[in-house]
């Protein structure tokens, strides 16, 4: 019963991810698989966002930024230093995550809109940098060379295999984000979200807390770079820093409701779902970006605690579940 | 000598530069200033005052700086618009909600702007002569537009001290629940400021058509100069953001004389953090 109420949370979401890894398989259309592809990845980056977002309270509004370093840095080792896939995006994350923890005890003093302001400013240094950076391909990037498949059994295998590892690591996503939610450190950071100066007076240390947060939430958003630009075969600075992509992030999270461990993966869900649908419909195509405008208008205006936050409010019997 | 050359050129069309980008950042920090939302709809409204003078230029054959005033109009009608519709509602909501509504207004407007202008670029095919100032030649279009920002920067200032909706704008920065005790109608005066800031944004749009090419994206680089020059000069003091937008069109004259200009992003980018970490009140001081 004790293990029931503990991870009860986590079965919707990872029967969410599940569905979502063997649907192109049963179907077996490739296009399935590449829409597939994208949602995963949106997932695992919206519930990365959330730890720092919906659990901590502090609006990062460059969070892309870890996506982009991270999947320079991998394919920098795949290209130049020969490095295997994997190696490559351990050190993608790990080149996050120090990113992070350097950038994180300098910027997470700020508070409110002065920290999505710096973020916002190191999104953008950083694309600046890199465009400028020549180890990096300054602004024509990295291609990978095509014999690269080889070794993960020809491009179409390699196509298959960054799927299942795009489901592994929106499934890791998604198991972090629910321990840090139920753990004592995530008691912490939920502190810190509703008062940090009282947190503090009850002995939570906040800038420690702070910087774990923003080095947590940034460690999948760099596998996931790699992977994705590894599959992609390039990286140019302009695909690697997209500031809109980072405010999408947002909008997934507060779609879905932030704080929850269910929320941001519905919200990746539905965001990506309802984008695909805008894009390819003869009415819509040409305003999507107005729809979508003028859908997250009215979410925030009126259901500000998103779908999961409503639900949850509106239905107490469902919380255990919907966690 | 030939770098001091290149700095005689470029300096005086940076400073020239700086007055319309401060003008623009004006508008950005007025409205954090007195409500502390950061208006992400500014990039937009900025494209939109753009296509206003392009439009009325290649239609009508209107001067550009007569089809200010119209600009301006719009910008103030837009302004309440907004305010009304998208701000007033998250004014005292998380800094999320008040992020996210007026992201959702720029993207309104991009994508409706999209759809009917497409993301090409436009042009405005105005001239006003030049001047020459010995070994320095001034272009009349940059140095008009310095002229109206600075006059546009002096009406605010007469507007905000002298003027009584100006005070009461003041009042309610400074304190909106005193402010409405005293029987000052501060949704009113909310909606005002807002409409002061897109304004000044809709009209440095207007000014920066005479000059350069821009897109419908175009407001979006201009959105993160503000952003720059907004913290520079204290985010909420508009008269800081005037030296704010000359110090970064200074440094846009000056960087290229020694590095190649893709390096002036890195640089401005990077003085943006810095300043925020040590100095958060800007270089002339925020409010309060």
């Amino acid at each position: 019963m004790k293990l029931w109420h503990r991870y009860s949370g986590l079965i919707l979401p990872i029967l969410v991810v599940a569905a979502l890894a063997i649907w192109p398989t049963i179907t077996g259309k490739a296009a399935n698989r590449e829409s597939a592809f994208t949602i995963l990845k949106a997932v695992a980056l919206a519930s990365s966002l959330n730890i720092l977002l919906g659990y901590t309270g502090y609006v990062s509004f460059g969070h892309i930024v870890f996506y982009g370093f991270g999947g320079y840095v991998g394919l920098y080792l795949l290209t130049e230093q020969e490095w295997s896939l994997w190696n490559a995006m351990l050190a993608g994350g790990l080149a996050s995550g120090i990113l992070a923890f350097l950038l994180g005890t300098a910027i997470l003093r700020l508070r409110g809109a002065y920290f999505a302001l710096a973020t916002i400013g190191i999104n953008e240094a950083m694309k600046a940098f890199i465009n400028n950076f020549d180890l990096f391909g300054g602004p024509t990037g990295i291609t990978l060379n095509f014999s690269v498949y080889k070794l993960y059994g020809g491009a179409a295998q390699a196509l298959q295999t960054s799927f299942y590892i795009a489901a592994g690591l929106a499934f890791l996503a998604i198991l972090l984000s629910h321990f840090v939610r139920t753990s004592k450190f995530g008691l912490g950071l939920l502190a810190i979200r509703e008062n940090e100066d009282a947190a503090e007076v009850m002995g939570v240390f906040a800038p420690n807390a702070k910087t774990w947060a923003y080095v947590f939430s940034a460690i999948i958003p760099g596998m996931i770079g790699v992977l994705f630009f590894f599959k992609n075969g390039n990286v140019e600075p302009h695909d690697a820093f997209p500031l809109h992509a980072s405010i999408e992030l947002l909008v997934m999270v507060m779609l879905g409701g932030q704080g929850t461990v269910l929320g941001p993966i519905l919200g990746a869900f539905a965001y990506q779902g309802m984008r695909g649908y805008l894009v390819t419909s003869d009415f819509f195509k040409d305003i999507q970006l107005s729809v979508s405008g003028a859908l997250l208008l009215m979410i925030v205006l009126f259901i500000p605690a998103g779908a999961i936050g409503w639900l949850r409010h509106r239905v107490p019997t469902l919380r255990r579940v919907l966690a | 000598m030939q770098q001091i050359n290149l700095l005689l050129t470029s300096l005086p069309d940076g400073i020239l530069l700086g007055f319309v980008y401060g003008l623009a950042a004006m508008g950005l920090t007025l409205i954090w200033g007195v409500m502390n939302v950061i208006n992400l709809a500014h990039g937009p409204i900025i494209a939109l005052g753009m296509f206003g003078t392009f439009f009325m230029f290649s239609r009508t054959g209107l001067n550009p700086y007569v089809s200010l005033i119209p600009i301006a109009i719009f910008g103030l009608l837009i302004g309440i618009l907004i305010y009304t519709v998208a701000v007033h509602r998250v004014i005292n909501a998380p800094h999320l909600s008040s992020l996210l509504a007026t992201f959702s207004v720029n993207m309104i407007i991009i994508g409706l702007g999209t759809a009917i202008l497409t993301t090409s670029p436009y042009n405005v095919d105005f001239t006003a002569g030049s001047f020459k100032l010995g070994s320095i030649t001034l272009l009349g279009t940059r140095l008009i537009a310095a002229l109206v920002a600075m006059l546009f920067t002096g009406g605010l200032y007469l507007f905000l001290y002298r003027t009584r909706p100006g005070k009461f704008i003041r009042a309610v920065a400074n304190n909106r629940a005193a402010a409405e005790l005293m029987g000052i109608p501060s949704t009113r005066i909310l909606a005002l400021s807002f409409a002061l800031g897109t304004m000044l944004a809709a009209v440095s749009g207007a000014l920066i058509a005479t000059f350069f090419p821009f897109s419908i994206l175009a407001g979006g680089s201009y959105e993160l100069k503000s952003f720059v020059i907004g913290v520079l000069g204290g985010l909420g003091n508009p008269i800081g953001a005037l030296f704010g937008g000359l110090i970064l069109g200074m440094l846009e004259g000056i960087i290229p004389a020694f590095l190649e200009s893709s390096w002036v992003p890195v640089i401005e980018f990077g003085l943006f953090v810095v300043i925020l970490l040590v100095r958060p009140s800007g270089l002339f001081g925020a409010k309060q």
